[in-house]
């Protein structure tokens, strides 16, 4: 079974977020990109199938800062095959265009699961996960939170609000969006990460011209400018913890002690 | 050519969800500025009294096959993109949820038309259409116009209000059949698990201290749960930390988890994305303590501070401790 993960590296929101001076865009001069969160669960998900049922991992990601890291501490925890898309991500690739150039590459790798993560926090035209289906003539189920292969189908756990799951059968091969991974994504030691910096290899693979059609445009971007704040409190700990006791007691939400 | 706005409606065993509402409120808004109607497409079997509430509609699209009696992206997709072929809506409103956003992607490839995600608002500017949709977890929001002819937009909650909308009606029923075929799915339902027992029930809780991954590692939680006890109520938290198995899956607030709707709500390094902040839209009274100016929490909490919860929660939980109770 060849189970391949595409990576995406999405902005950090810890970061203080900037518009470009077209005022439609994010200003990615400073940008710093993390791992899609969600995509450490696909990985993590790769990797539990890999080791109840066999089979083979690839991890995909673009070429951009961070992609080796994320390359070789998927190495390190088991991946065995590693690909860097060559091209111009710079600029920000929409899920249309992303989709279009995953789907040829992806295509040519035969896989019978694709493990997308289930959406990042900066998409703005759907998700790249099932328009790559489309594109590879595969089904796609997303919000997935755990995976069992057998006998060449796919029983997927879905979620729906509040908890409640479908289990789905899904003929392979498909692609999942993969929300949560059975288990915590695993923790690798740096150690290992090194070593596979050494042993590892990544291969390199250009994707051309993008082509970012069906998406709608965006004409402006803005920092959210909230109509409400908090009332913000200022001062030592002890004054802030006075204030909050003072909050609290004005609306008689101090407990009676019991 | 009918060019009307259509909601795609979602329903789960037997009962239509909220974001149904909410996207027809910003259908409605849509429909009246543009001066066409608004439809909900209703897909199920024997579901024909769902559309009871779905008054806000001017028309209901009703469509009855056995393969649409639970949701299944293949059966959904191919019967919404077989009826929009033939009928041409202006635009077509999903919600951006588990099965919105399985089919809105193939819908809008079907019909050759842009797709818009998250979005939360929709307006008229200069008569043209508009969307705003929140992005980056709530810190950026991106707006223009939406295409014609066609285009598929997928809503989030918290623009609209599902209540206001929740009609008796509609007008009519219209009812058709499948104009796709619904053999061969390659993806089927086999059952549905109930959601893991609970020993308490976070929406019931008056006071909640919930935290995010700004509490860093497990044994942290532990400052939460005396902070908890000093207020009378109980930890719940976000996504990644449940994720991380750092508290139960019945105490997740937001999107996939729990709305809750206590008295008092304390946000320990939450940062208030879409997901989580829908769960506590119900909060009487919210108190955020993040580090980040900037989080999106302080502009849905009532209190805030920028300090550090490590600093922060001994001094206030041992205040609230020996307060004196009136
Ligand atoms: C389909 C889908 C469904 C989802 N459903 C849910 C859901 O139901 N519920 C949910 O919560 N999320 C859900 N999410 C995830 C959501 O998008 C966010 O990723 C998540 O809510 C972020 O959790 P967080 O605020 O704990 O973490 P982060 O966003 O990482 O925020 C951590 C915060 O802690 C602050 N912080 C750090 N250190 C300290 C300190 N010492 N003191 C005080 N503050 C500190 C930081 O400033 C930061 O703001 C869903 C996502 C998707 C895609
Ligand atoms: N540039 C990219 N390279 C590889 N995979 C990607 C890329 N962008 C998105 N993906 C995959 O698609 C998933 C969903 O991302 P998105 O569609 O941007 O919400 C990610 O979690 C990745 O698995």
């Amino acid at each position: 079974m060849h189970i391949v993960v595409p990576i995406k590296l999405a902005p950090d929101l810890v970061e203080d977020l900037e518009i470009d001076a077209g005022g439609a865009a994010l200003d990615r001069t400073f940008l710093r990109l993390i791992i899609n969160e969600f995509d450490d669960h696909a990985i993590e998900q790769a990797f539990l199938l890999k080791e109840r049922g066999g089979g083979q991992v690839t991890i995909v990601a673009p070429d951009l800062e961070g992609a080796d890291d994320v390359l070789y501490t998927a190495a390190a925890k088991g991946a065995d095959r590693l690909i860097k898309l060559i091209g111009d991500f710079s600029a920000g690739v929409n899920c249309h265009a992303l989709a279009r150039t995953l789907a040829k590459v992806i295509g040519d790798l035969h896989p019978d699961l694709v493990l997308t993560g289930v959406q990042a926090h900066d998409d703005l035209d759907g998700a790249v996960g099932p328009l790559l289906a489309e594109h590879l003539g595969m089904p796609y189920l997303g919000y997935v939170a755990g995976l069992t292969v057998s006998d060449g189908k796919c029983m997927a756990r879905k979620e729906y609000p509040g908890g409640l799951v479908a289990e789905m059968d899904v003929a392979l091969p498909a692609v999942f969006g993969i929300q949560a991974a059975e288990k915590p994504p695993r923790y690798v030691v740096t150690s290992l990460i090194t070593q596979a910096m050494k042993s590892a290899t990544i291969e390199e693979i250009e994707t051309g011209e993008f082509d970012s059609g069906g998406a709608a445009a965006v004409e402006r971007m803005s920092r959210l400018e909230a109509t409400t704040h908090a009332e913000m409190i200022e001062g030592s700990t002890d004054q802030v913890a006075d204030k909050l006791v003072a909050v609290l007691r004005e609306r008689g939400l101090l407990a009676p002690r019991g | 050519m009918s060019q009307d706005i259509w909601v795609v409606v979602e329903t789960l065993r037997g009962a239509v969800m909220d974001i149904t509402y909410t996207s027809l409120a910003a259908g409605r808004i849509l429909a009246d500025g543009l001066g066409i109607r608004l439809v909900a497409v209703l897909l199920g079997h024997n579901a024909e009294p769902l559309a009871g509430t779905l008054g806000t509609a001017d028309s209901v699209i009703y469509v009855d096959h056995a393969s649409l009696a639970d949701f299944t992206p293949e059966a959904y997709r191919r019967t919404i993109s077989g009826l929009a072929k033939e009928l041409a809506p202006r635009a077509i409103l999903f919600g951006h949820t588990s099965m919105g956003m399985d089919i809105a992607c193939g819908v809008s490839l079907d019909l050759n038309a842009p797709l818009i995600s998250s979005c939360e608002r929709v307006k008229l500017e200069d008569g043209r259409p508009w969307y705003s949709s929140p992005t980056c977890g709530g810190k950026i929001i991106a707006e223009g116009p939406i295409p014609d002819p066609v285009c598929v937009l997928t809503i989030v909650p918290g623009g609209y209000k599902p209540e206001a909308v929740r009609l008796p009606g509609p007008k009519e029923v219209v009812r058709m059949a499948p104009s796709a075929a619904l053999e061969g799915l390659r993806i089927t339902l086999k059952k549905y698990i109930e959601p893991q027992a609970a020993d308490v029930d976070i929406a019931k809780e008056p006071m909640l201290v919930a935290v995010g991954r700004g509490i860093q590692q497990a044994d942290n939680i532990a400052l939460a749960e005396a902070l908890a006890q000093a207020l009378g109520g109980v930890v719940c938290g976000s996504r990644p930390v449940v994720d991380q198995g750092w508290l139960p899956v019945p105490r997740l607030v937001g999107k996939s988890g729990v709305s809750v709707k206590p008295k008092c709500y304390v946000a320990l390094g939450v940062s208030g994305a879409p997901e989580h902040v829908e769960g506590i839209s119900g909060a009487e009274l919210i108190i955020a303590i993040n580090t980040d100016p900037r989080a999106p929490i302080f502009n849905v909490a009532h209190f805030g501070t920028l300090l550090s919860m490590f600093d922060l929660l001994p001094a206030l939980t041992e205040k609230i401790r020996q307060a004196p109770r009136p």
